[in-house]
């Protein structure tokens, strides 16, 4: 293999690997400030003591998950010049300065207010300690639109000049109003509070189905839950939707792929499955729902969709020969995955909220089935890996849309030896992380009991 | 006026400075906990004056490295690209080091306890060398072409000389963290051995940086003006204040004469650095330097905005944690996580 290859299949994995935890630390951290916002201002006395160990058991879960985060995510930042020094070069005007504010702005936030968060129990008066998981919300959720902003620069570049072959920053607010951040921003704060409201919610289900005594608060919990989860997964798909119709203008070649749609059609077909042939250019067998692809982005069964085919002939007389097909096969898949998990996560979010809410006797009757729920919870893992997926792999063979390809952007210096050595060490030191760390946390949900009597509750 | 690439040059020393002042304590606290000590509550005891606050000073690392992208790409891009397998080693260390911290305390067994104290060490041993190792191969000068490209291997980075720089940033790094253990435990029991570790540290640190200055001087390998003499006196100074200081149980004395010695150290670096960043050693004029490596003025000048107005209010609320958390700890105090 080559360093490119290698030096990408690194970078997936690392990146994929953080955004397991990110997520869950943006949706996590904003559901711990409205808990203990709650907390603080109750008048239900009998609450807040159930309330507080929610805090802290909640809040234990957090704390390892926001490590793996953090740990993870230096990575991130020194992988752009390890790996990428070219990248770095030709765009480091552009890119480096979100980079930079994410660091001024959000990780001291959030690194400096979590640890005062975490120890400051006992030290600081409640309103201001809840002030401290608010700014960490604030700092995650920030960090989060940095980075987005350096990512749509990579997906649709504005606000800059190409200058002695390097990319020059011409105007900073065109790069942070980037039409293409709202839509991801908006997507990835949706998609935080859906998958950390998911694993909230199998918590929740667990610990109301196996632990007896914990079965009240947990009841409560799952309530409130329930909600934040509805509205995180609706906002997801919502504003996913809203994104994907942008697409048609902003990045025609993505879309296409994720349709899997090789010739322009008006109107467009939706193929629900299909049998994808890179190499001859089409689709073996496919199963479609005439229409509906147009009426998915234009919101009538009418309109021209560009097929994979135009665009690429467009490219070419555009860019010069070459393939800027990308894997029309993953995308197509990822896509659908990531639907279905979608749904999925959405469906159990009503059927199990509305018990809740509604139907108690029932969710007391079916409760081994709600045991049975930790099976489900790659759901909102596998649903952000995909959608990352499409997002990265849909703009190969470029890093930087139209300005610099993949393959140019890579350091020269590297060997394939080093770049295996490190992906390898990477990989394998991730796989420990990821097992301790899923250890730690079920020792911690096992290990909890959060009763409204007396406060025998002990959250680590 | 003074023109935004001296600005930034000067921006980017006071992070680094920043990072080596509280991570240094930092990671010689990490190194000396398992040396101190076998006793498991003394050993959370030592760990408890970080706790609070290491994550917070590891982004001045994280930072100063986002700036290097935003100011100087070029240097950025030629530096992590040489250092590759020197960073990765770092990245593997503080990887094992953050998770440590977080998972240390979440399993009551012993075995559990070694393996993270380990990790602790290891992880604050590694970078605490390897930042060294670093500034000693950027002041020599690296095989940098033209193209702004390393030409070397990773083994080009390990210079017996290098090595050296590596072993004295250890060496503070450690004297600076028994000055902070010092200043922050409550444990009279803990004291001699922290002193022995402190002065034994400051012994190593102390001849290091003095063969380190001298070997150049001599050998003409290195040239230095008088104003950056006259730094690393001073820094050679207190850090001998801060031995006796210690000696005599002056904590606030000695501590704050380490990070003198620190900030000196680090200032003594980029005065002679400037206006490099980077020297090749192939040819002079390779190198890069705050003109050829830096970026656009339009994007200097917003982030020396940004850069103005955020460091002042990171400053306080780090400044307020600290405050938050100044009292010394003591051993049977009991910690809420």
């Amino acid at each position: 293999m080559d360093i490119v290859l290698l030096s990408r299949w690194q970078f997936a994995i690392t990146t994929i690997y953080h955004f397991l935890f990110v997520p869950v630390t943006l949706g996590l951290t904003l559901f711990l400030a409205l808990l203990e916002t709650c907390y603080v201002t109750t008048k239900r006395a009998h609450w807040k003591e159930p309330c507080r160990k929610l805090l802290k058991f909640f809040g234990a879960i957090f704390l390892v998950n926001f490590a793996m985060g953090v740990v993870t995510g230096i990575v991130q930042e020194f992988h752009f010049g390890m790996n990428w020094s070219e990248y770095s070069r030709f765009m480091g005007d552009i890119f480096g300065a979100p980079l930079a504010l994410e660091a001024l702005t959000a990780f001291f936030l959030e690194s400096t207010f979590i640890g005062i968060w975490v120890f400051g129990w006992d030290k600081l008066p409640e309103k201001l300690h809840c002030a401290c998981i608010w700014l960490v919300a604030i700092g995650s959720n920030l960090s989060a639109f940095w980075i987005l902003v350096a990512n749509s620069f990579m997906q649709h570049p504005v606000g800059y000049a190409i200058e002695n072959g390097r990319a020059i920053m011409t105007d900073f607010m065109a790069l942070i109003t980037n039409p293409y951040v709202i839509g991801e921003m908006s997507h990835t704060l949706f998609s935080g509070i859906a998958t950390a409201g998911f694993v909230l919610l199998i918590i929740c289900c667990w610990k109301y189905a196996v632990d007896d005594a914990s079965r009240e608060v947990f009841l409560q919990a799952l309530k409130a839950v329930s909600i934040y989860l509805i509205i995180g997964i609706m906002g997801a798909m919502g504003t996913g939707h809203v994104h994907t119709q942008y697409l048609a203008e902003a990045q025609p070649m993505k879309l296409s792929s994720m349709e899997a749609l090789w010739e322009t059609e008006d109107p467009a077909p939706f193929a629900i499955v299909a049998d994808i042939n890179q190499e001859k250019r089409q689709n073996d067998t496919e199963i479609t729902i005439p229409g509906m692809f147009s009426f998915m982005l234009y919101n009538k069964p009418e309109g021209a969709v560009q097929g994979i085919n135009q665009l690429q002939a467009a490219a070419e007389q555009q860019y010069g020969a070459g393939n800027y097909i990308p894997d029309v096969t993953g995308l197509f898949w990822c896509f659908r995955l990531m639907i279905a998990c979608g749904g999925a996560i959405a469906g159990l979010a009503f059927l199990i909220g509305g018990l809740a809410w509604v139907k108690q006797d029932w969710l007391l009757k079916y409760k081994y089935l709600l045991a049975l729920t930790p099976f489900l919870l790659p759901l909102p893992f596998l649903a952000n890996s995909a959608g990352w997926f499409i997002a990265e792999a849909g703009r190969q063979p470029w890093i930087v849309v139209g300005l610099q390809k993949t393959a140019d952007a890579v350091s020269p210096n590297l060997t394939p030896g080093e770049v295996f050595i490190t992906m390898s060490g990477f990989t394998i030191v991730y796989l420990i992380l990821a097992i301790i760390a899923f250890y730690v946390i079920c020792r911690i949900i096992h290990q909890t009991t959060i009763d409204t009597a007396n406060d025998e509750g002990r959250a680590l | 006026m003074m023109d935004y690439n001296v600005l930034w040059f000067i921006l980017i020393a006071v992070l680094f400075t920043g990072f080596f002042f509280l991570e240094g304590f930092d990671y010689g606290v990490g190194i000396l906990m398992p040396l101190l000590t076998k006793r498991e509550e003394e050993r959370s005891q030592i760990l408890a004056t970080i706790a609070p606050v290491w994550d917070g000073n590891e982004v001045w690392m994280i930072t100063a490295g986002g700036a290097l992208f935003a100011a100087f790409p070029h240097v950025y891009a030629t530096m992590f690209s040489s250092f590759y397998m020197a960073l990765f080693l770092m990245l593997i260390a503080l990887i094992l080091r953050g998770a440590a911290f977080e998972l240390r305390h979440r399993h009551d067994s012993l075995v559990w306890h070694q393996v993270w104290d380990k990790a602790i060490c290891f992880g604050s041993a590694v970078p605490a060398f390897l930042w060294g190792v670093a500034m000693t191969d950027l002041m020599v000068g690296l095989p940098i072409d033209q193209s702004m490209i390393y030409q070397g291997t990773f083994f080009d980075l390990l210079t017996p000389y290098s090595i050296l720089g590596g072993l004295m940033t250890l060496c503070l790094f450690t004297f600076h963290g028994a000055n902070f253990l010092a200043l922050k435990l409550d444990n009279e029991q803990l004291y001699v051995a922290i002193r022995r570790a402190g002065l034994r540290s400051f012994l190593g640190a102390f001849i290091l940086t003095l063969i380190l200055l001298i070997i150049p001087i001599t050998k003409g390998l290195l040239s230095f003006q008088s104003a950056e003499i006259v730094v690393f006196v001073l820094a050679i100074a207190l850090l001998l204040a801060s031995a006796i200081d210690l000696k005599h149980l002056h904590e606030k004395r000695a501590f704050i004469a380490t990070g003198g010695s620190i900030i000196l150290l680090t200032a003594g670096f980029f005065l002679a650095m400037f206006p490099r960043l980077m020297v090749s050693n192939l040819n002079p004029d390779w190198s890069l330097t705050i003109t050829n490596a830096a970026s656009s003025e339009y994007t200097l000048s917003i982030m020396t905005v940004a850069a103005l107005c955020l460091v002042p209010v990171v400053l306080i609320y780090q400044g307020w944690t600290y405050w938050t958390f100044r009292h010394r700890i003591k051993i049977d105090t009991h910690h809420e996580y």
